[in-house]
């Protein structure tokens, strides 16, 4: 199981180290630091690799390294999904994940890795159990504490830890109840040359939020859940009742949670929201070349497309880039060659272009490589799959919850290749 | 919280002496402040064991978070100061026994992580109490501290009989306890492997099934890896298995899934094929694999690396996925090896056209090492799906006119191979070829660019030349190129014996008397000796009509693959080696098998066997022509075989170590040299020769000197360089008593050829 776990920052410094079982010597970084030096980019470091007696495993999430250490034969995905809770709960109890908040908090980043894993074993990883064991750091909390001379740990036994749901604690109470939830949909695209889509598939989840009084019962049906055939669940989702009713039936956890993932394939028709006109030509012997790309609405149900950023990187031998945008503001960074073009909104009636002439480095043989353009987008109310909730119902408590329903799709890795 | 941050820059030994004051001092809130300095120090790597006793005398308290602080601190030093710690024995035996239940179990926790012998002892009794805990949250975390004694001292835990007492947790009413008994008794199976102690039947299977809808995601994981060790009575029973395990393809943690794929993969080899429950379970463990390659880079890494075996036993299940496989130009560069890898195993003639398309948009891409993979990738295509040859040629030659030197190279590399699959049918772009001679430097392109120069030499018309002009720095070329150029300009000699006697003459005298390369020299006197003896018969020799490659000499061989199929989610799986090669302390790990097929007739038409290209893998071994080594080949056939059959001036396997690139990506040197080597052996290695290298020299049980032409796989993943090597040499030596050195070491001769 998980014997150890260093924490590396992207120069290459331990700044936390934990043991589970007996004290492996830091030595043994030094197999990740040689991966580290040997790849281009901190995010191509390999993520299992062997030294003569250990395995490091590690994940790369805010500029940190996170690595773990193993000796006999365990499941990779294992440590590697334990590795990602272990960031997202530094996340929930810090605001941020960064080197300075966890060695601001070391002790309570201590405390949690202790009760997250015992003996390498998967202890409570639960963020509300968690939560009952040592309560996250706040301002006030830290004041009281001083005044008062009381903790942060809880001396309870976490009642969630051993019942039937274990993502609930007893006795939540609210004034206000209610129930939110986000139906998120990214889409990831590669479109090629000629406009034509070479894969689509959309990446959606559905995210909750909810504060409700007591031990709740919801059960959630949708207009198409036949869109629905790749799903992941949270574990408080009965999945009998969806195979047999495609009805979600749950007790919510207490507050955020993701109450299900789910992957519409390109067997099915994605539909692109976004069109990019491009024209991007190198000449040989010449030590210009043309730029202009146009980026228009296709099929968006009649929603506005927002927050739209094209990024591309540019050839190499791009020494500078001479543009004029018809709207929002673009930046060429002449030394890494990332252009970047913050497009804003856009207005069907007038579409957003950029044009304007690339100097090269004159001399040499035109660049072999096409830049590949990247964009982001967001669509408020919409939901591209077409997934539509139909109602939301409560049951087991009395009380009339506030119930709301919001969509967005967004680009997740949405690339055309020129 | 922020002095934490300060103690990173200073720790002198002023602020030890001051610790040492706060820590004994009388108010409570001062220790803990003063412990929490100890433990942020310790955090980073200092050494603070000098304050032990000082620490240790915070722990008897009523205020828990100074007393887990105190235990964090204890589980870090105690090993280093023993006598002091069992000073700590009496708080532990105390609190085992305290009425709140996280008490009893953080006691019981933290004895388990203090490594000293003896407090071992004294951890018993409180042990044996608690994994009779009234409390479930107690119970299983004892069960998590019996594995953590047995670490220490196994024979304790035996002689104590707790072994028996986790058994019997495995029936617990809560599913918690149950998934952590499964848990600490796997582990300690892993350093037992004989000991039977996941005694498992239907009525045991039947508490893990159930357990396994309770339990944490964690807890799943565990029964489920626990699960893929049952070898189910018959396939009704691994029918209701898979039934049971099936809703954990839904699972969001990816370990669950794939670790759920790997019981459902193993089960199914037991479910006659024309059930319908079979088709449907092939098609439900489709949507989740897909779903693992939109996780997190390093989860859809290790995910790529399991689809990759996945892919191989069971190409169905994947094959109208191709799309997901396409590379996005961020994706890191261990993600697009992984999928270009995958790309091509489900290439065929129905999705060849995008499969090419995409292939040849990532060969314009920045990143080398990946370009050169693409490349490569487009040789394999041409291979693999004959329709697609000639669109592939026209594409490398496309990629040819870059002049991107390092993509010319590698396209010059895989022509050869495509030129090895369909001879005589593409050579009109020899003429393009030559042209980037100039530009190739390196050894395998050169090598490459000389065989084909060779091969086709009689429509070459200035083929001698060409050579001629290799052969001025023929002392800088490496072996590789050596060699080739060796046995190119010997096929050129052949073919036009009247313009080159000179070029065969010089190149001769090069390898037999200006080299120190032991196989070189070999090869020189072979070919000397063949061309001064019987020109005729050298002919029929070099001049032989080669073997077709074959397009899958990059699979996995069978027994391997089933193997590394019951450890689909391990390290194995990603590194696609067996555990017992290179997993430390697993003793003689016992090799999975997956169960038999029970009730099926195998001649009812299955998916897999209507799957013409890559579906035949599976259950047959595939027909591998011994690309490996062609010296090795060559060689053989002088000495023993009729001319006709195999192979003179193979050109390095390049195929073959092609595709282990491309599949090893950066790992390939683990992979290693026994991985390429599902060999069948030439047949004319006959028994007389070995038998006759057997008595010449005991060469004892471990170099399994082949006696037929089928060698045991598993022989010869071990030694099958070094054995065909050994009675080679001898064979050589019965017949040629002029080669007078036999002193090359094994080791050094495999290496040259596994490098080749």
């Amino acid at each position: 199981m998980i014997h150890s776990l260093f924490l590396v920052n992207s120069s290459g410094d331990i700044f936390l180290e934990k043991h589970w079982k007996s004290v492996v010597s830091r030595s043994v970084c030094d197999y990740f630091f040689e991966a580290q030096e040997r790849a281009s980019e901190p995010e191509n470091v390999p993520p299992v690799i062997p030294t003569p007696h250990h395995y490091l495993i590690s994940v790369y999430r805010h500029k940190i390294f996170f690595v773990a250490v193993i000796q006999s034969e365990v499941p990779p995905l294992f440590v590697i999904e334990f590795l990602h809770r272990v960031v997202d709960t530094f996340q929930d109890y810090f605001g941020v994940c960064s080197e300075v908040a966890i060695k601001d908090n070391v002790v309570v980043v201590y405390e949690l890795l202790e009760e997250m894993l015992d003996n390498g074993f998967p202890l409570a990883t639960e963020s509300n159990i968690l939560k009952e064991l040592i309560k996250p750091p706040t301002i006030l909390r830290t004041m009281v504490n001083t005044i008062t001379g009381s903790t942060n740990v809880g001396d309870q036994l976490p009642t969630g830890q051993l019942s039937v749901v274990p993502w609930r604690r007893t006795g939540v109470k609210y004034t206000n109840n209610e129930a939110y939830f986000d139906v998120v949909e990214e889409i990831d695209a590669i479109i090629d040359k000629s406009g034509s889509t070479v894969t689509a598939e959309i990446q959606g989840v559905i995210d909750a939020c909810v504060k409700l009084t007591g031990m709740p019962d919801l059960t959630l049906s949708f207009m198409n859940p036949r869109l629905l055939d790749d799903v992941s669940f949270h574990p408080c989702v009965r999945f009998k009742r969806w195979e047999a009713e495609r009805i979600l039936s749950f007790i919510p956890p207490d507050g955020n949670f993701r109450l299900l993932s789910y992957h519409v394939s390109s067997q099915n028709l994605v539909a692109i929201p976004v069109y990019v006109k491009h024209n991007i030509s190198f000449r040989d012997g010449s030590s210009m070349g043309r730029f202009e790309i146009t980026i228009g609405p296709k099929q968006t149900m009649g929603k506005a497309v927002e927050g739209v950023l094209v990024t591309s990187q540019m050839p190499r031998g791009v020494l500078n880039m001479n543009l004029t945008a018809s709207q929002g503001t673009f930046t060429f960074d002449p030394v890494t060659k990332l252009l970047s073009w913050d497009v804003g909104k856009i207005n069907p009636q007038k579409l957003p272009s950029l044009k304007g002439t690339m100097s090269l480095q004159s001399g040499a043989s035109k660049p072999d490589e096409n830049p590949t353009i990247n964009i982001q987008f967001k669509i408020q109310q919409l939901a591209i799959s077409g997934l539509k909730v139909n109602r939301l119902d409560m049951y087991g408590e009395k009380y009339k919850p506030f119930k709301g329903i919001k969509y967005m799709t967004k680009a997740g890795k949405f690339q055309v290749r020129t | 919280m922020n002095y934490a941050f300060r103690l990173f820059v200073t720790f002198s030994a002023g602020e030890i002496f001051e610790l040492k004051a706060e820590l004994n001092s009388d108010k409570k809130e001062k220790k803990k402040e003063a412990v929490k300095k100890v433990i942020a120090s310790m955090t980073v790597g200092k050494d603070v064991s000098a304050l032990f006793p000082d620490v240790v005398n915070c722990m008897q308290t009523d205020n828990l978070e100074l007393k887990k602080l105190v235990y964090l601190y204890l589980m870090n030093y105690a090993k280093s100061q023993p006598d002091m710690a069992i000073m700590a024995v009496n708080t532990f035996v105390k609190d085992c026994e305290d009425p709140n239940p996280l008490i009893r179990a953080l006691a019981v926790r933290t004895m388990g992580c203090i490594r000293v012998d003896k407090i071992t002892e004294y951890l018993c009794e409180p042990l044996r109490k608690c994994l009779k805990d009234e409390d479930p949250y107690v119970r299983k975390t004892a069960a998590v501290c019996v594995a953590k004694l047995h670490d220490i001292n196994a024979q304790l835990v035996e002689d104590q009989g707790f072994l028996d007492t986790l058994k019997d947790l495995i029936s617990d009413s809560n599913p918690m306890v149950v998934a952590n008994a499964v848990a600490a008794l796997s582990e300690i199976a892993e350093s037992h492997p004989n000991s039977n102690l996941l005694d498992l039947n239907p009525q045991s299977i039947n508490k893990l099934l159930t357990a396994l809808n309770e339990c944490t995601e964690w807890g799943q994981i565990f029964i489920l890896d626990c699960l893929a060790n049952y070898t189910p009575r018959d396939d009704r029973e691994s029918q209701s298995i898979c039934e049971r395990v099936t809703p954990r393809l839904s699972h969001a943690n990816s370990a669950v899934v794939l670790s759920a794929v790997k019981v459902l993969m193993k089960f199914m080899e037991m479910l006659p094929k024309d059930l319908d429950y079979y088709g449907m379970l092939l098609k439900k463990l489709a949507p989740p694999l897909v779903t693992l390659l939109s996780a997190e880079p390093e989860l859809q890494y290790v995910a790529l690396r399991n689809i990759n075996l996945i892919v191989q036993k069971r190409p169905e299940i994947l094959k109208h996925e191709m799309k997901v496989f396409f590379v996005k130009y961020n994706d890191p560069i261990y993600v697009k090896l992984e999928k270009l890898d995958i790309m091509i195993r489900l290439a065929s003639q129905a999705n060849i056209a995008q499969v090419l398309a995409e292939l040849k948009e990532y060969a314009t891409e920045v990143d080398v090492d990946f370009v050169r993979k693409a490349v490569r990738a487009i040789g394999r295509c041409a291979i693999k799906v004959e329709q697609s040859a000639e669109r592939c040629v026209s594409t490398l030659l496309d990629l040819i006119q870059t002049k991107v030197n390092y993509v010319v190279q590698e396209a010059i590399v895989v022509i050869k191979d495509i030129f090895r699959k369909y001879p005589n049918k593409y050579e009109s772009v020899i003429a393009t070829l030559c042209e980037n001679l100039d530009s190739l430097d390196e050894p395998e392109a050169r090598a490459a660019m000389i065989w084909i120069v060779g091969e086709y030499a009689e429509r070459i018309d200035n083929a001698d030349e060409l050579l001629e002009s290799f052969l001025e720095g023929f002392h800088d070329e490496s072996t590789q190129v050596q060699l080739q150029l060796l046995t190119a300009i010997v096929k050129l000699f052949l073919k036009k014996p009247t313009e080159t006697q000179e070029l065969v003459q010089q190149v001769l005298s090069l390898a037999t008397q200006d080299s120190d390369n032991p196989d070189l020299r070999d090869r020189g006197y072979i070919y000397w000796r063949l061309l001064s003896t019987d020109p005729v018969a050298a002919k029929e020799v070099v001049l032989a009509e080669k073997p077709l490659i074959s397009e899958e000499t990059d699979l996995i061989e069978p027994t391997l693959l089933d193997e590394l199929i019951c450890h689909i989610g391990t390290l194995a799986s990603v590194y696609h080696k067996p555990p017992s090669a290179f997993v430390e302390g697993s003793r003689g790990v016992q090799h999975k098998r997956l169960p038999p097929r029970t009730g099926s007739n195998e001649s009812v038409e299955s998916p897999e066997s209507t799957q013409p290209v890559v579906g035949q893998s599976a259950d047959q071994p595939p027909a591998v022509i011994p690309s490996q080594g062609d010296l090795l080949g060559d060689l053989l056939n002088l000495d023993l075989g009729p001319p006709a059959s195999t192979v003179s001036s193979g050109p390095t396997s390049t195929m073959q170590m092609g595709a282990m690139d491309l599949l090893g990506g950066g790992l390939d040197s683990l992979i290693g040299t026994s991985f390429g080597s599902p060999a069948v052996m030439p047949a004319s290695l006959n028994a007389p020769v070995g038998g006759g290298l057997g008595d010449l020299f005991d060469l004892g049980s471990n170099v399994g000197i082949p006696c037929g032409s089928y060698v045991e796989p598993k022989t010869v993943s071990k030694y099958p360089a070094q054995c065909l090597l050994f009675s080679l040499r001898f064979s050589l030596l019965k017949y040629q008593p002029f080669i007078s050195y036999l002193t090359i070491s094994s080791s050094q001769v495999c290496c040259g050829i596994c490098e080749e």
